[in-house]
């Protein structure tokens, strides 16, 4: 087994894992057992691949051993490598959360198939070198979500499912269209050959339509402004281990995917595209720490804060420079650990109060103490305080704002940083500081909980926070590892060679030229 | 030929809008079926088309020379459609889950989670 072998790992054993648990289904044990054990490999996998990345440079994995662009082709490098050990941890954290978390009802009705279902379509569209086939896993991620959104069937998830669904519907319709569009233009779907393509393509207006439409399509997925309204309307209705996960993974695949077309496709017309994602990624920042100042339950709150910090991710993309790209990839690592921890924290809330709601729960400082700690620590890190990560994050977009001279989205990241502040403040005060209310019901105490429960529910929380704080006390190995990713992104010959190591292949078969008349 | 699918992608696409833009819920399910049918046949279209060519290259490949259809977009429809397919029975099954449990049809009164 050569090294290539790794790269279809953390596609091949989510896949095993889901067979293994269909055909266990009628057992709620072996379920959380293969569901535990199965994310546990993945995250393995994923920390292999990371190394190996970083050791060899960008694996290529031709499927079928088909050369590329004739078959497809599966790569890796540092950006895909990163968000894959990101996904295997976090799914391992919400794996081991949903043991106590999750009912068993919907757990025998597939819960733990479908999150494995979920990661393979994360993993695919992370690790895919090839547009048609990052639709695919874009789909295959999108019928587990929409299935994880309604498991339950209670009212408000259906009606949240409702908007979720019909807006990924229409953005995955945009995809299939820009795809087709750029397949007539160029004759391929490979993104290594794409990007040669493009590069010398004659006509710059097609290339700006295609730019566009993908923008939509992954703009979608990303919740940027004005495409985020699925999102606020819908993660706050599932179970907390499912909104979690995808507070944690799923926009990330969208922002992971505009980074991948506006880095390798799309720089032949910088001006044009990258001060849209520009003006996009400010306003995007805005509206969604607005919204979230308007929210009063914990999670409808951290679903806006989502929103807010797809902006500060696009900002990176847009000033295009190594350092603000380093920005991105170190925000992003920072993002997906902390948000989804926050989410596991909110629902920790939850379970004890029963609802989320600010003015029914208090009183959590005194009663959870653990609990508060990890909060804090994470709130204070979304908010951008040293020496936790978010912090190092948010330094290294401003000063990649700051060395491109773009004071306006700096000032606006900057004010946006000081109300996320504000926001998380007003949670701490609300569920921690202030009394609890005499009539609050706390039917779910601590101590009528397990001990084994307990540890399932704050373990991950523990472990994530623990890792917040690691990375913002070792910012320099990380930031070393997202400044070689940011050069990686910029140096598209790198990507194109590994890809391609025969060079550009011959002109298309001149069909379009030949087209019958009638 | 190119003009008349031109044409049928465009109405498509037209339809599909406006059958998303009203308020029953069921209208917009045919919207969205309609918008994956547009984006369906435009890729087909997108991808050239050819009369009375097999898609296969002879053996003795003199490329550029003989024209083949392309095999390459009809593959990619066919994906399309089993996902677009699996991915409508989805949204039909929910929203008669929707209209059983909340007892509306009307997107207008589906408010409760939004913002």
């Amino acid at each position: 087994m050569n090294a290539q072998a790794v790269v279809i790992l953390p596609i091949a054993l989510p896949l095993a894992t889901m067979v293994m648990l269909l055909l266990s289904l009628k057992s709620v044990p072996a379920q959380k057992l293969i569901g535990v054990v199965g994310s546990t490999l993945l995250l393995l996998s994923a920390a292999t691949l990371a190394w190996l990345v970083d050791r060899d440079g960008i694996l290529v994995l031709q499927a079928g051993n088909w050369p590329a662009p004739f078959g497809i082709t599966l790569v890796a490098d540092r950006l895909s490598s990163i968000m894959v050990l990101l996904a295997g941890l976090m799914v391992f954290a919400v794996s081991v959360y949903s043991l106590a978390s999750v009912n068993d009802s919907r757990v025998s009705f597939g819960f733990h198939p479908l999150i494995q279902l979920l990661l393979m379509g994360v993993c695919g569209a992370f690790l895919t070198g090839d547009l048609f086939n990052l639709y695919v896993w874009f789909e295959v991620m999108l019928i587990a979500s929409f299935v994880l959104l309604t498991l339950g069937g209670e009212r408000r998830q259906l009606e949240g499912a409702i908007k979720y669904v019909t807006l990924n519907l229409i953005s995955s319709a945009v995809f299939l269209a820009a795809i087709g569009v750029i397949y007539a233009a160029t004759g391929t779907l490979n993104m290594a050959d794409l990007a040669l393509k493009l590069r010398s393509f004659p006509d710059e207006g097609t290339v700006s339509v295609l730019s566009m439409l993908f923008l939509i399509a992954f703009g979608t997925k990303a919740a940027v402004f004005p495409l985020f309204f699925w999102l606020p309307a819908s993660y706050h209705t599932p179970p907390v281990a499912v909104s979690a996960i995808f507070a944690g993974l799923l926009t990330k695949v969208g922002v992971y995917s505009l980074i991948r077309a506006f880095t390798l496709l799309f720089v032949t017309d910088l001006e044009f595209t990258h001060n849209l994602l520009l003006l996009i990624a400010g306003l995007t920042m805005v509206t969604g720490v607005l919204g979230a100042m308007a929210q009063n339950e914990v999670r409808r709150i951290l679903s806006f804060h989502i929103v807010s910090q797809i902006g500060y991710m696009v900002m990176g993309l847009a000033l295009f420079t190594p350092l603000a790209l380093a920005g991105t990839v170190f925000y992003i690592i920072h993002h997906i650990v902390v948000k989804t921890n926050l989410f596991l924290i909110g629902g920790v809330v939850e379970q004890r109060f029963r609802t989320g709601r600010l003015d029914r729960i208090g009183g959590l400082y005194r009663s959870a103490p653990v609990l508060a700690t990890v909060f804090f620590l994470s709130a204070m890190s979304l908010a951008g305080i040293p020496p936790l990560s978010g912090f190092f994050a948010k330094l290294t977009l401003i000063r990649g704002g700051l060395e491109a001279e773009r004071y306006a989205i700096v000032v606006a990241a900057l004010v946006v940083s000081l109300l996320t502040l504000f926001s998380m403040t007003k949670i701490w005060n609300e569920a921690f500081w202030k009394p609890a209310r005499e009539d609050a019901v706390t039917n779910v105490s601590p101590r009528r909980r397990s001990r084994i429960g307990r540890a399932c529910l704050y373990g991950p929380t523990i472990l994530l926070a623990s890792i917040t704080v690691g990375i913002g006390v070792m910012a320099g190995p990380v930031m070393n590892a997202s400044m070689a990713t940011a050069e990686q992104l910029l140096d598209q010959n790198a990507y194109i060679n590994a890809v391609l190591p025969d060079g550009p292949t011959g002109q298309v078969p001149a069909v379009s030229s030949e087209r019958t008349s009638q | 030929m190119d003009i008349l699918l031109a044409i049928t992608v465009g109405g498509l696409y037209a339809a599909g809008i406006y059958m998303m833009l009203r308020r029953n819920v069921v209208k917009l399910l045919i919207g969205l079926g309609l918008l994956s049918h547009a984006a369906n046949l435009l890729l087909f279209t997108a991808g050239g088309l050819v009369r009375g060519r097999v898609p296969v290259v002879p053996d003795e490949g003199a490329w550029p020379l003989v024209i083949v259809a392309d095999p390459l977009p009809q593959a990619l429809i066919l994906t399309a459609i089993v996902i677009s397919f699996a991915v409508l029975a989805f949204a039909l099954v929910l929203i008669y889950r929707t209209y059983q449990t909340l007892g509306t049809e009307d997107l207008d009164e589906l408010k409760a989670t939004d913002t």
